[in-house]
């Protein structure tokens, strides 16, 4: 601050170039102020309302456009997308009853053919068994008479043995007599 | 030490000119400071012009739908002012808004580029302040005038506060009314000033060893505070403005 020179002493400045009382009281500098101030302020202002604002403004303008128009399209798609889930739901629950009756389908050809089945196997089974039956009445009965004859031989060789004599009408009879008893 | 701050010559260590930064002087040469003179005054104010010409115009000039940095800073104002005069004044002070946002940017980036150290605060001179105040002043209350004529004046007539109280009321009213571009201007250049002198004085006081990290801090705390005040001097002069506006456009409360 010392070494300033004294170029500018005057009213408001000592000899060192140190303010006399405060600078902003100055009267011989307010003209000077007064004056570039009101420049600077026409040059912002023109600077402000010719390029900067309009320009600023189409821009803002421009853009809550762009976000209106995609906001739109958005609730657009968001439509769209609860469609096709609708849709999607409609064809699943399709699907499902349809399923259900190629099940139900299903089933009774399954029933049917396992009916006819059983049925042919219970005739066969039937058919079987009858014939078994038979074989084993034709058994039985030659067994019968295999017996009595045995039976009839035997009584006649015993009655021969003890020195008896029978007819083989009275020797029958009483192998019959018993083979009932 | 206040000692030692009152007479900083003899001990030669201390030398507070706090008010030194205020000083206008021609910028290129010497001599007198005419009305015409180039100063450094004239220098910085060119300074906030560049400043505000980078940041609305060459900021914006690619119109980005998705804005660059330096673009959306000017979005940002332009948005926080037009809402601001909306918001305020209604729908038919929107067409004033041009003149609003040129005091606006004017006082923030004087406010802001003051604080660059060695730079000039043009806010802090009475005479600019007291131009931009009374300048509003003038003009609103003109255009009050020209809006609705004589029955602007029922600014000040309070029709329904009781009928004896009404004169009264309405001297105040006119004082207060009166009153608004002094408080205005003082406002404004007494905040921007005080904080300078303020961190010159703590910036004197660094030169003392002892007390210079305390002084330093200070500064920096100082200076936060001044960022602050930049910031909310531009708003409160603004948002004044538009209430004023308001008067003008709607005299009828």
């Amino acid at each position: 601050m010392a070494t300033q020179t004294n170029t500018i002493a005057g009213a408001c400045v000592d000899a060192g170039g140190s303010a006399l009382g405060m600078p902003q009281l100055c009267a011989e500098w307010m003209p000077n102020q007064i004056f570039w101030l009101i420049v600077t302020l026409i040059a912002i202002f023109f600077v402000m309302s010719r390029i900067a604002l309009p320009r600023i403004g189409a821009v803002l303008a421009e853009r809550s456009g762009t976000i209106t128009n995609d906001i739109a399209a958005a609730e657009d798609f968001k439509n769209k997308a609860a469609e096709a889930e609708t849709a999607y739901e409609q064809a699943l629950t399709d699907a499902r009853a349809k399923a259900q009756e190629i099940i139900a389908k299903a089933k009774a050809e399954i029933q049917a053919d396992l009916d006819v089945a059983l049925q042919k196997a219970d005739a066969a089974i039937a058919a079987k068994a009858a014939e078994s039956e038979a074989a084993i009445g034709e058994i039985r009965d030659s067994a019968i008479k295999n017996i009595t004859e045995v039976a009839t031989d035997t009584a006649k060789e015993l009655v021969l043995a003890l020195g008896g004599t029978a007819d083989a009408t009275t020797i029958s009879a009483a192998v019959n007599a018993r083979m009932k008893g | 030490m206040t000692q030692v701050a009152i007479e900083p010559e003899t001990k030669g260590g201390l030398v507070f000119h706090p008010l030194d930064q205020f000083i206008v002087k021609p910028a290129f040469g010497d001599g007198a400071v005419n009305w015409y003179t180039v100063t450094n005054l004239t220098v910085w104010m060119g300074i906030i012009l560049l400043a505000i010409f980078a940041v609305f115009v060459l900021g914006s000039r690619g119109r980005a739908i998705i804005p660059s940095r330096v673009q959306s800073i000017g979005e940002l104002m332009y948005g926080f002012i037009y809402k601001m005069i909306e918001d305020i004044t209604g729908k038919d002070g929107v067409k004033y808004f041009p003149y609003i946002m040129t005091l606006f940017v004017f006082i923030l980036f004087a406010n802001f580029i003051a604080l660059i150290p060695m730079s000039y605060s043009p806010t802090s001179m009475i005479a600019v302040t007291a131009t931009l105040g009374f300048g509003s002043f003038v003009a609103i209350t003109i255009l009050g005038f020209v809006k609705h004529g004589a029955s602007f004046l029922k600014l000040f007539w309070m029709s329904d506060a009781p009928l004896f109280l009404r004169p009264i009321i309405a001297v105040i009213e006119v004082i207060s009314y009166l009153v608004r571009p002094v408080s205005l201007s003082i406002r404004l250049g007494g905040n921007i000033a005080a904080g300078h002198v303020v961190l010159k004085v703590f910036a004197g006081f660094a030169a003392l060893a002892v007390a210079s990290p305390a002084a330093i801090l200070g500064i920096i705390a100082i200076y936060g505070l001044e960022v602050l005040v930049a910031g909310i001097q531009a708003y409160v002069f603004t948002i004044l403005i538009c209430v004023y506006l308001k008067d003008a456009l709607h005299p009828h409360h």
